[in-house]
C-alpha cells in the first residue's frame, strides 16, 4: 500500500502549485502512471480520496493515463513492448531487456478553478 | 522553529519514541552535534511511553512516522484552467535521497538499503556482519519496522550503532526519514551505513533513499518463483543475497530456477549464497561489500 505515499506525494504537488499558481480548487488531477510501475490504480484512486479530504483538492477527479511498457533488446537492437518486468523479447526470446519506458509515476496537469 | 531543510511535516512516525514533527530544528549531521534535537514540546507525543526504551545513544534513537501531511487552503481564481505539472510523483523523496547521497558521497560512506519479506533472516546477517566487520571498519544501521524496536537493540546487542524508526502505518522506509536517521547517528567518515528496510518486498522497491545500492535478501524457505512475484525489487536491486542456503538439503528449493528468475527480471543482478548461521558464503559477501565501499571512496576522490 505505497499508494497512500504516492498520493500524499501527489497532494504535495498540488498543494505546491495552488500556493504558486494561487488556485482556490482542483477539479481533476491528470496522473501518468506507467505499466511497469507497481502502482495499484484502484488503491491510488481510494487513497487519493482519503488524503485530499478538507484540502484544496477535495473531490477532485482522479484521471489515470496508462503509460505501457516499452524496453530496448539488447540482442535484436531494437524497442520492443513489455507488460511485465520478467517478460522476454517477443521478437527474440531474451531476457537482456532494458526498461526505458513505463516506469513513470508524474503529476501531468490540473484542471483548477 | 521551521524545518529548514525539508519542512517536514509528520505525525505517528518516531524516531526512538520521538515523534517527527514540524517544528524541529535539522543540525548538520556528522558535525559536533551528536542529537537530533526538537524544539516541540507540544501536542501530538502519543509515543512518549516508548521513550523509555531508549537506549544506546543519548539523544534517543528511535523515530516513528505515519500521519497525513499537512493541509493548505489557498483563495484565488473561480475560472477552470488547465495547470501543466510534469512533475514525478516521488520528486520530493528523491530530493532528500540526493541530498543523503551527498552527505554520505563526501564522507565515503556507503550505505546498503536490505529489502526482502519479513523473516527472510536480514537482521541475524546484519548482525553476523556487523560482528564479523566492525573490528576493521565502523558500522550503523537504520532499522526499519512498522512498530517495535526489537530488531535495533538486536542490531545494538552485535556491538554496532542502531537507530529504530518506526513508520507505524508505512510499509516502507522513505529517503526524509533516512535523512533524520543519518542526523541522529551521525554515522563516522568512512563507514558503512546499514539500512534494514521493513520487511515488504513490494513498497520499498519505489523508494531512492539516497543508498548506493539495494541489496535484496531471498531465503531458501521461501518460493523460487518469488523474483517473478515481486520483480520490481528484484530490478532495483544491484544484489540477490540467497540465505539460509544451510538448509538446502532439507528442501526442495531450486537454486538454479531462482537464480534465472531474477536474471530475468534483472540480467545485471549479482546473486551471492549465503548462510548468516553456519557462514558460508559470508567471506564473499564481505569481500562484494569491501568492493562496494572502495568504488565510494573512488568516486569521492575523483569529485575532490
Amino acid at each position: 500500500m505505497h499508494e497512500m505515499a504516492l498520493s500524499e506525494g501527489v497532494l504535495q504537488i498540488v498543494q505546491d502549485s495552488a500556493a504558486r499558481e494561487g488556485f482556490s480548487r482542483v477539479k481533476s488531477v491528470w496522473l501518468e502512471i506507467g505499466a511497469l510501475a507497481g502502482v495499484d490504480p484502484e488503491a491510488m484512486r481510494f487513497t487519493f480520496d482519503a488524503v485530499t479530504r478538507g484540502t484544496v483538492a477535495e473531490q477532485a477527479t482522479l484521471e489515470i493515463v496508462d503509460v505501457p511498457g516499452k524496453a530496448w533488446c539488447m540482442q535484436c537492437g531494437t524497442h520492443v513492448a513489455v507488460r511485465q518486468r520478467f517478460d522476454a523479447c517477443p521478437k527474440c526470446g531474451s531476457y537482456q531487456l532494458q526498461v526505458v519506458e513505463g516506469d513513470e509515476m508524474k503529476v501531468k496537469e490540473l484542471e483548477v478553478e | 522553529m521551521m524545518c529548514t531543510v525539508c519542512g517536514c511535516a509528520s505525525g505517528e512516525v518516531t524516531v526512538e519514541g520521538q515523534t517527527l514533527d514540524r517544528d524541529h530544528q535539522h543540525d548538520e549531521p556528522g558535525g559536533d552535534h551528536s542529537h537530533h534535537h526538537h524544539d516541540h514540546d507540544h501536542h501530538h507525543h502519543k509515543h512518549d511511553s516508548e521513550s523509555t526504551h531508549v537506549s544506546g545513544l543519548d539523544h534517543g534513537d528511535h523515530h516513528h512516522y505515519g500521519q497525513g501531511p499537512a493541509r493548505a487552503h489557498v483563495p484565488g481564481l473561480t475560472q477552470a484552467k488547465m495547470v501543466q505539472i510534469e512533475t514525478d510523483i516521488l520528486s520530493k523523496n528523491d530530493q532528500y535521497a540526493d541530498a543523503n547521497r551527498h552527505f554520505l558521497g563526501h564522507r565515503e560512506i556507503l550505505a546498503l538499503n536490505f529489502v526482502s519479506s519479513p523473516g527472510s533472516g536480514k537482521t541475524t546477517l546484519l548482525s553476523r556482519t556487523i560482528t564479523d566487520l566492525q573490528g576493521d571498519v565502523p558500522v550503523c544501521v537504520v532499522e526499519g519496522d512498522q512498530q517495535t524496536s526489537n530488531d535495533a537493540e538486536r542490531i545494538r546487542a552485535s556491538g554496532a550503532r542502531a537507530l529504530q524508526v518506526n513508520t507505524g502505518k508505512g510499509c516502507h522506509l522513505d529517503a526524509h526519514m533516512v535523512g533524520h536517521a543519518m542526523e541522529a547517528l551521525a554515522p563516522d567518515d568512512q563507514s558503512l551505513m546499514f539500512i534494514e528496510n521493513v520487511g515488504n518486498l513490494v513498497c520499498p522497491a519505489a523508494f531512492d533513499l539516497g543508498e548506493h545500492h539495494k541489496v535484496v535478501i531471498l531465503s531458501v524457505t521461501e518460493g523460487e518463483d518469488k523474483p517473478l512475484k515481486y520483480p520490481d525489487i528484484f530490478a532495483a536491486s544491484d544484489l540477490m543475497v540467497l540465505n539460509k542456503v544451510d538448509l538446502l538439503p532439507y528442501l526442495s528449493f531450486d537454486v538454479e530456477a531462482c537464480i534465472a528468475n531474477a536474471r530475468r527480471v534483472n540480467p545485471d543482478i549479482q546473486v551471492l549464497q549465503v548462510s548468516a548461521t553456519s557462514g558460508e558464503g559470508m567471506d564473499e559477501f564481505y569481500a562484494w561489500i569491501s568492493e562496494a565501499h572502495q568504488r565510494v571512496s573512488d568516486g569521492a576522490a575523483v569529485c575532490a
